[in-house]
């Protein structure tokens, strides 16, 4: 494990080269917007929100995995990175039915931090509306559908932490949707532990706790990297 | 089973083709089968007994022989001469065998077209098409087959080997054209307790069947190939990762690797040394982007086939995380001859930044619809004229579209184009996989791109956003434009979307999606106008739905 | 609620002989969870499509998790979670059969049968589904009926061809 210096944004900063730019941006305060990353889980480099220009190549990096390596010169804003993330919000806005007004995750919503982060007003792509229902069948929690931006954190926590793998993905494409073991209601899913780390980690108002009305608290999601340093490092206490 | 005893099969195999009066290769290749080919063989087999020309006539099921539009096709060797008969019927087999004792083949059932069509060619990977029997691997080693494998593990080293593939200059012949010697090189100077070797057999690309053709008509060219590459970066197993919808090419590669298993030119101790290596099937489900190699490798091990961002390269950690060789079955197919030839002959064809021969699937708007190899830099004027045989019904070319659902559309004032990996992406399209899709002036190129967008959006595996929720959208814009109910604003927006598509998405198909309706926009934005403006079709193919 | 999903491990319970040679698939790669696809194509092949009792068979013998195998099972085009019919066709929607003309085919077949590419007739008769290409280019348009690959077709011809499989009986 060696020492590199970078630059990020033309601020020269140090990292470790077991970092990725995006631990390190984070570190010094730089902020790369992100969905499908959660400290702790696995990186996926899959909404392409964090992708950033480095100096000498012509292909985009995806902040979340790519190694804090010595002498890149890492660029996180321009004209053009900044339009490629507002055209995907904007794409996952039409891609289901994202209503604000009336979802329990308004004002605790990572998508909506964004979208607002943007001052994004309106979505110039069409809606296309699918109809989706609730599983509201699991005594403690429910999953909407329609809130889902499939980042695939629910299924990485079930799978890595809790160990229980219940979500998992099906079909592909635009027919992508979260399923719990055989495509079965949440309420009869006998790998389910009742755990609750998928509602904690997921952004937006897809999975949510029964009982939760909109306008509740934001969701703390330090548990992650607690749960995995306290073993390691002996840090019971947060 | 020893060198010497490979040569020993080869001489008396070869013996035995010289002691035929004649012999009649009949095109098994799945095209001609379902025009009745299998009818047509099993009349000249009988046909042969019964003339009782003492084995002197030697008939056999061989590979594709390219016209395909004129199948059932049967070539006809005698000592002095050849012919080629064309939509044979199982009527014409005694005439043929008759013919082929007596050295005098007829005039009645020839294609006309032979001379012009095979004349531009240089048959390297399909060299074996019409001489072998695609089910015989003695057929294989009499022309001259596992001399490559012979020379490779008994007279070179593993670096010797990769020196020669860089030497080629061959080029990845999935599409990529990322030159082959050098990731042979990468993966052979990986560290590991295993490497595997992959061929990626999962030709998806619509209107393309060159692969497919390679494994039905030769398999073992391929086994050959990889087990050279295994030797030459140092892997003990290999995989075929082949499409479902080809079973002739599963069933014809799993009686290849049981033959070659049975002389010890696959498996344990392969020609008395100490080199092993196992080729494996492994089957693909129906899905596109399971060409991709990360995704295919997600698809050996068991997973939904969805990409994984790159770097890591496979060839650094592929499958099971280790180092992995993956290349195309026609990439595969070039490398015994560059070994026995030498890696400067192969360069020695070609252009200078594209070296050899490619393979191409003639189809569409095209008299001789069907499988041509030809050198690179050939223009494509002549592959589509003097090759293809224009375009039949007197009507005008129009747009030649290569690399599938990833390439473009070419318009005829580049018709002088050279065919070559720089050339084809400096005009927008790409060399792709070999699927030359010719379009007359019936075509209408923003239905074109509409429908290998519709293709994109069925295939993405859904990962990533901008190709996820972005094929939807580009498509519902040009199903919009088709329709006649688009303004100018939505054209904005797709090339737009195409950007982000083209720029941010996760894997190559993402990356490439946007591409055909970028060329076509290039070449024939005016169609793309009269949609929007006129509310008009000029090929008159789009049914416009919105009110003018 | 599906209560197989805590079935006893092998053999299968219903004593069916294709659950048998499923077992010898499974055992020929050992079991490995790798191997989930080899296996789906194997009980695709047996049964003609995946059940729920078939795929929760395999997600416990393979000690795959239930979602894992749902999610494989459903994201490629060969696997059928629903029973095929007694005759399937196929056209083909490569881009030289399209530029022939196999979508005025299909929107033929569509129309007469009265149903959408992926279903199966009312009857249980007839599957019609879409290939991405069939590699028989040379034989655009081209269409499978069965295990037949017949190319050169017309509407007509292709309509006449599926009307003998109900007229033939079954």
């Amino acid at each position: 494990m060696a020492v590199t210096t970078l630059t990020i944004d033309g601020t020269p900063v140090s990292a470790r080269d077991d970092q990725t730019i995006l631990d390190v941006a984070r570190e010094h305060g730089i902020h790369i917007p992100t969905l499908c990353h959660v400290p702790g889980l696995s990186e996926v480099g899959a909404c392409r929100l964090c992708l950033v220009e480095i100096a000498g190549s012509p292909k985009l990096q995806p902040a979340c995995l790519t190694p804090a390596t010595e002498g890149l010169d890492v660029t996180t804003r321009s004209e053009r990175l900044d339009g490629y993330r507002r055209q995907i919000v904007e794409l996952l806005l039409a891609e289901r039915n994202h209503v604000c007004s009336v979802c329990v995750a308004n004002t605790r919503c990572d998508l909506q931090d964004l979208a607002v982060a943007m001052e994004l007003h309106h979505v110039r792509y069409e809606h296309q509306a699918p109809a989706f229902a609730l599983d509201a069948s699991h005594d403690r929690f429910v999953l909407d559908h329609n809130r889902c931006i499939l980042c695939t954190r629910c299924v990485r926590v079930c799978d890595e932490i809790e160990g229980a793998h219940t979500w998992d993905v099906m079909a592909r494409g635009g027919e992508s949707r979260i399923v719990a073991d055989m495509n079965q209601p949440w309420g009869a899913s006998a790998s389910c532990t009742s755990c609750g780390k998928c509602v904690r980690v997921c952004p937006t108002g897809a999975l949510f706790e029964k009982g939760t009305t909109a306008g509740s608290p934001r969701k703390d999601r330090s548990f992650l990297t607690y749960l995995k340093t306290a073993r390691e490092r002996k840090l019971w206490i947060r | 089973m020893a060198a010497e005893d490979v040569d020993a099969i080869r001489g008396r195999e070869s013996a035995a083709w010289d002691a035929h009066r004649g012999r009649i290769a009949v095109c098994t290749a799945a095209g001609c089968l379902s025009s009745g080919a299998a009818a047509v063989k099993e009349a000249l087999v009988d046909a042969a007994r019964t003339a009782s020309t003492n084995g002197s006539v030697r008939v056999v099921g061989t590979g594709c022989l390219g016209l395909c539009h004129a199948g059932p096709l049967v070539r006809v060797d005698t000592a002095t001469e050849h012919a080629l008969y064309e939509r044979a019927t199982p009527g014409v087999a005694p005439a043929l065998v008759c013919a082929a004792v007596a050295g005098a083949l007829p005039r009645e059932g020839r294609n006309d077209d032979e001379a012009a069509f095979f004349a531009p060619q240089q048959r390297i990977v399909l060299a074996n098409a019409g001489r072998i029997d695609s089910e015989r691997v003695e057929d294989y080693i009499a022309a001259g087959g596992y001399r490559a494998l012979q020379q490779a593990v008994g007279e070179m080293t593993p670096p010797d080997v990769v020196q020669q593939i860089v030497a080629s200059g061959l080029r990845g012949r999935g599409g990529g054209g990322y030159p082959t010697g050098l990731k042979w090189s990468t993966v052979a100077k990986a560290d590991g307790p295993a490497k595997y070797v992959i061929c990626n057999a999962d030709e998806g690309d619509p209107g393309a069947f060159m692969d497919r053709s390679v494994l039905e008509g030769d398999p073992h060219r391929v086994l050959e190939g990889m087990t050279i590459a295994g030797y030459a970066v140092g892997a003990e197993q290999g995989f075929i990762y082949v499409r479902g919808e080809y079973p002739l090419a599963i069933s014809r590669l799993k009686t290849a690797i049981k033959q070659a298993e049975r002389l010890q030119l696959l498996g344990h101790r392969i020609l008395d040394s100490a080199f092993n290596f196992r080729i494996d099937l492994r089957i693909g489900a129906g899905a596109f982007v399971c060409g991709e190699e990360t995704a295919l490798i997600a698809s050996i091990e068991g997973r939904r086939g969805t990409p994984r961002p790159r770097p890591p390269f496979p060839a650094e950690r592929g499958l099971w995380d280790r180092p992995t060789l993956i290349n195309n079955v026609e990439t595969f197919a070039n490398v015994p001859p560059i070994v026995t030839r030498g890696g400067d002959w192969y360069a020695s064809i070609g252009t200078a930044r594209s070296k050899g021969t490619k393979v191409f699937a003639l189809a569409g708007a095209i008299a001789r619809t069907g499988l041509i190899e030809v050198p690179m830099g050939l223009t494509l004027r002549q592959i589509i004229f003097d090759v293809g045989g224009g375009i039949p019904g007197g009507r005008a070319f129009k747009a030649a579209q290569t690399g599938g659902p990833s390439g473009g559309c070419i318009p005829a004032d580049h018709l002088d184009l050279p065919v070559d990996y720089e050339s084809l992406a400096g005009i927008g399209s790409i060399m792709g996989s070999g699927g030359l899709i010719v379009m007359d002036d019936t075509s209408c190129m923003v239905d074109v791109a509409r429908f290998f967008m519709e293709f994109c959006r069925e295939e993405s595996c859904g990962k990533c956003i901008p190709c996820r929720a972005g094929t939807v959208q580009m498509h519902g814009l040009l199903t919009k434009i088709t329709d006649g109910r688009a303004d100018e604003r939505d054209l904005l927006l797709l090339e737009q979307l195409g950007e982000l598509l083209t720029r941010t998405s996760l894997c190559g198909l993402g990356q490439t999606a946007a591409n055909p309706v970028k060329s076509t926009l290039r070449h024939f934005r005016g169609e793309y106008l009269a949609h929007i403006v006129d509310r008009r079709c000029p090929a008159g193919v789009c049914r416009m739905k919105g009110a003018p | 609620m599906p209560t197989a999903i805590l079935a006893p491990a092998p053999p299968h319970p219903s004593g069916d002989k294709r659950f048998r040679i499923l077992d010898a698939t499974m055992k020929r790669h050992r079991h490995e969870p790798d191997s989930l696809l080899e296996v789906l194509h194997a009980a695709q092949e047996l049964f003609g499509f995946l059940d729920l009792d078939c795929l929760i068979y395999v997600a416990r013998s393979l000690k795959v998790p239930p979602s894992r195998v749902y999610g494989v099972a459903t994201f490629y085009n060969f696997f059928s979670l629903k029973p095929k019919g007694d005759h399937t066709c196929v056209v083909c929607m490569g881009t030289a059969c399209y530029v022939k003309g196999t979508a005025s085919i299909l929107a033929a077949i569509e129309q007469q049968y009265r149903i959408k590419a992926g279903d199966t007739t009312a009857d249980g008769t007839m599957s019609l589904v879409t290939a991405r290409c069939l590699g028989a280019c040379g034989l655009a348009p081209a269409v499978v009926f069965d295990e037949e690959v017949a190319g050169g077709l017309s509407v007509g011809l292709t309509l006449e061809r599926i009307a003998r499989w109900t007229s033939d009986g079954r």
